[in-house]
C-alpha cells in the first residue's frame, strides 16, 4: 500500500447499540483521517462517544455503518480471528489501568504480543528487552508489576505496545491512574515516540494532557465537534518538572 | 500461535497459581490413584486365586466314593468305599478326555528318622499322581511303576517333612525313615508347593507307592479304593467333558439305573476356580467403578475451578484478545490448562496408586499384578476428563467480548 495512505480513515461512521428495544446511538457519523506520524488527542466528556470511537479504531468493535480503514486495510467484514491478527500486527494498546499480567515479570509481559504474533525464542526476548530499554526500564526486566511504581508499570505497558512495531499506538486515558508528576513523564515518553515517527492516538478528558498533542479532536454527542491543529506543540518541560512542588 | 507456545502459555498461567493448580489436580490425583490401587488389588487377588488353584493341580477332577447311610444318618462322600481299582483302570483307559488318573490313599502317621520324628500325612499313590498335581521333584527321584509293582519300600518326602526330619538344606536322599515301624528308603524330595486355598500345607506329606501303602501301612479292602481318585483332563476346556465321561463309566460299572443317584461324586476344581475368579473379577469391577466415580468428581472439580479462573481472569483474557489473541488461541489456552491439570494429576495419581498397590500387595502377600494397559487407560481417561470438563469454561473464555472483558472489575 502507498505510504500516502492515512493510518486511520473513518468515513461517516455510525455506531448504534441496542439496549432491549431501544436503539442508543453512540456515534452519529464520524469522519476522521489521521496521517502517519501524527500525534492526535481525542477529547470528550464521558458519554460523548469517545470510548466507542476508540474501540472502533482499535478494531475491538465494528461500526454499524460507515467505512473504516486501518493502515489501508478495510476492517468491515473481518472475522474475530482476522481482527485479532490485525490488532496484533498494526496496533499497540496502552490502557488506563495498565493491564499487566500479575506475578509475571516485565520481560514476559512485554513479550506477550510477540507470542501471539508467532515470533520465537531469542528474537522475541531480544525485542522485548529492546522495548523495555526504549522506555527506560532496561534495569527492571525481571521485576513483577507489584514491585514497580504506577509510572513504571505504565512504561512496561507502553513497551508492550511498542514491541510489535505497530503503525498506530492507541493510548486510552494513559495517565488516568497516575499522579501529575508521573503523568508528565508518560506524556513526554509518548511525545518522544511521536517525534520518532510513530502515529499516536491519545484519548483523554483532561485538557492539560491534550494540549501536548499537535492535533486535538473534540467529540460530543457522537459527533466531531472540533478538529484543530496547533503549531507549534509545547514540549513537556522536563527540566522544569524537577523544580515543581 | 503454535501448540508448543499454547502449552507454554498454559503452563505459565498454572504456575502463577501453584497452590490452586495443585488442589485442582488433587481430585484427579486421588481419583486415578484410587482406580489404579483398586484394579491392582483386584488383579492381585485374582492372581493369588489362580496361583492357589494352579497349585492344586492342572485341570483337576477329584472322584470320591459314595455315601453310607446307617440308621438314617447319612455319612459324607467317601464314607463308603464304592470305587474299585478296576474303576480306576477303566477311567485311565476308557475316558478319552482324561490324561492321568491316580488313587490317593491317606492316613496320618508318625515318621521317624535317625534323630527326629514328625507326624504327618502318609499318602499311598502312583507315579501319575505327581503328573496330575503338576508337582516336580526337587532332589533325588520319584518312585516309578516298577517300585509300584514290587511294592518297594521307597518314600518321597514333601519339603516340610524333609526340613522337619533332617533340617533345611540337608539332602535326605538315601536315608531311611520308619513309617508305622516299617523302614522306607527316601528316594526323593518334592519341590515346594505351598498352601491350599484353605491354608493347608501341601508340603507336609510323605508319598509311598499305593501297593506298599496297602501292604505295609494300612491294609483293609483289597478291591476297593479307600481314598479318592485324582483325575487330570487333557486340557482346561476338557474338564467338563472328562467329568461326564468319568461319571458315565462309573455309573455303567456300578450298574446304576436311570433315575437313581450316583454312588460317587466327581468334583470339578476348574469350575470352582473359575467361579472364584469370577468373584474376584466382579469385585475388581465394583471397586474400579467406585474409584471411577471419584475420577468424575475430580473432573467436575476441574470444571469448577476453570470457571472461577475464567471469571477471575476476565481482564487478562480481554487484554490477550486486545493484543492479538484470536478466540481459538484463548480456547486452546484454557483447554490445555485443563488438560495439563487433569493429565498431570493422572500421572501423579498413577505413581500414588502404584505405590499404594505395591504396599498393599506386600501387606497381604499378594503378587503385585498391574497391567500397563490399566495405567495407560487411566492416564488417558484423566486427560479425556480434562478436555470434556475444560471445554465449557474454555469456550466461555474464548467468546468473551474484549471490550467488556477489559472493563471487567
Amino acid at each position: 500500500m502507498a505510504g500516502a495512505a492515512p493510518i486511520v480513515l473513518l468515513e461517516e461512521v455510525v455506531k448504534v447499540y441496542r439496549l432491549g428495544d431501544v436503539d442508543v446511538p453512540a456515534l452519529r457519523g464520524v469522519s476522521i483521517s489521521v496521517a502517519a506520524g501524527e500525534f492526535v488527542a481525542i477529547m470528550g466528556a464521558s458519554g460523548s462517544g469517545k470510548s466507542t470511537l476508540m474501540n472502533i479504531i482499535g478494531c475491538l468493535d465494528r461500526p454499524t455503518s460507515g467505512r473504516y480503514a486501518l493502515a489501508g486495510q478495510e476492517v468491515a467484514g473481518l472475522s474475530k480471528g482476522r481482527l485479532a491478527e490485525l490488532r496484533n500486527r498494526t496496533l499497540g494498546f496502552v490502557f488506563q489501568n495498565f493491564n499487566l499480567l500479575p506475578r509475571t515479570d516485565a520481560l514476559d509481559n512485554v513479550e506477550l504480543p510477540l507470542v501471539y504474533g508467532g515470533v520465537h525464542g531469542r528474537e522475541r526476548r531480544e525485542r522485548a528487552r529492546e522495548a523495555l530499554e526504549q522506555v527506560g526500564l532496561g534495569g527492571r526486566l525481571h521485576h513483577h508489576p507489584n514491585q514497580l511504581s504506577g509510572g513504571q508499570q505504565q512504561r512496561v505497558a507502553i513497551a508492550r505496545a511498542l514491541v510489535g512495531r505497530p503503525k498506530l499506538l492507541l493510548a486510552d486515558e494513559p495517565t488516568g491512574n497516575l499522579d501529575s508528576r508521573t503523568s508528565v513523564e508518560v506524556i513526554a515518553l509518548l511525545q518522544s515516540l511521536g517525534r520518532s515517527g510513530l502515529t499516536v492516538l491519545l484519548v483523554t478528558h483532561e485538557p492539560d494532557i491534550a494540549r501536548h498533542a499537535e492535533r486535538v479532536v473534540v467529540v460530543r454527542d457522537g459527533r466531531v465537534q472540533s478538529d484543530e491543529r496547533r503549531v507549534p506543540v509545547p514540549a513537556v518541560p522536563l527540566e522544569a518538572e524537577e523544580a515543581a512542588p | 500461535m503454535n501448540p508448543l507456545q499454547t502449552f507454554r502459555v498454559a503452563l505459565r498461567a498454572l504456575w502463577r497459581n501453584k497452590l490452586r493448580s495443585f488442589l485442582t489436580a488433587l481430585g484427579i490425583i486421588i481419583g486415578v490413584g484410587a482406580v489404579i490401587a483398586m484394579v491392582a488389588i483386584g488383579q492381585g487377588a485374582r492372581a493369588k486365586v489362580e496361583q492357589t488353584f494352579a497349585a492344586m493341580g492342572t485341570n483337576l477332577l477329584i472322584v470320591m466314593s459314595g455315601t453310607t447311610t446307617a440308621g438314617g444318618a447319612h455319612g459324607g462322600f467317601g464314607s463308603m468305599p464304592t470305587l474299585t481299582w478296576g474303576d480306576l483302570k477303566a477311567i485311565q483307559t476308557e475316558a478319552p478326555a482324561v490324561r492321568y488318573a491316580a488313587a490317593s490313599l491317606r492316613t496320618a502317621a508318625q515318621v521317624l528318622s535317625d534323630d527326629g520324628n514328625w507326624t504327618t500325612s502318609v499318602i499311598g499313590t502312583s507315579p501319575d499322581y505327581f503328573q496330575v498335581r503338576a508337582w516336580p521333584i526337587a532332589d533325588g527321584r520319584l518312585f516309578d511303576e516298577s517300585d509300584e509293582d514290587a511294592a518297594a519300600k521307597v518314600a518321597v518326602l514333601g519339603r516340610t517333612v524333609a526340613d522337619q526330619l533332617y533340617g533345611p538344606g540337608i539332602s535326605p536322599v538315601g536315608q531311611t525313615v520308619r513309617i508305622s515301624s516299617v523302614p522306607f528308603e527316601v528316594v526323593g524330595v518334592l519341590a515346594r508347593k505351598g498352601q491350599s486355598p484353605m491354608g493347608q500345607d501341601y508340603d507336609d506329606a510323605v508319598f509311598v507307592p499305593d501297593t506298599t501303602f496297602r501292604a505295609k501301612i494300612q491294609g483293609g479292602l483289597v478291591n476297593y479304593i479307600a481314598g479318592v481318585v485324582f483325575v487330570s483332563a487333557i486340557s482346561a476346556d476338557a474338564t467338563a467333558r472328562a467329568q461326564a465321561e468319568v461319571a458315565g463309566i462309573l455309573r455303567e460299572r456300578h450298574h446304576i439305573p436311570e433315575g437313581t443317584a450316583d454312588d460317587f461324586d466327581v468334583r470339578n476344581l476348574a469350575e470352582l476356580a473359575s467361579a472364584s475368579e469370577q468373584g474376584t473379577r466382579t469385585l475388581t469391577a465394583l471397586l474400579a467403578s467406585i474409584a471411577a466415580v471419584s475420577l468424575l468428581v475430580g473432573g467436575i472439580g476441574i470444571m469448577n475451578i476453570m470457571l472461577v479462573s475464567v471469571t477471575e481472569r476476565t481482564r487478562e483474557i480481554g487484554l490477550r484478545m486486545a493484543i492479538g489473541a484470536r478466540p481459538r488461541d484463548v480456547l486452546a489456552q484454557f483447554l490445555v490448562e485443563a488438560l495439563v491439570l487433569a493429565s498431570g494429576g493422572g500421572v501423579i495419581g498413577v505413581g500414588l496408586g502404584v505405590g499404594l498397590a505395591h504396599w498393599l500387595a506386600g501387606k497381604f502377600d499378594w503378587p503385585f499384578a498391574l497391567q500397563p494397559a490399566v495405567i495407560l487407560l487411566s492416564v488417558g481417561f484423566s486427560g479425556l476428563v480434562g478436555v470434556v470438563f475444560g471445554l465449557y469454561p474454555a469456550r466461555k473464555a474464548s467468546r468473551l467480548d474484549p471490550i467488556e472483558a477489559l472493563r471487567y472489575e
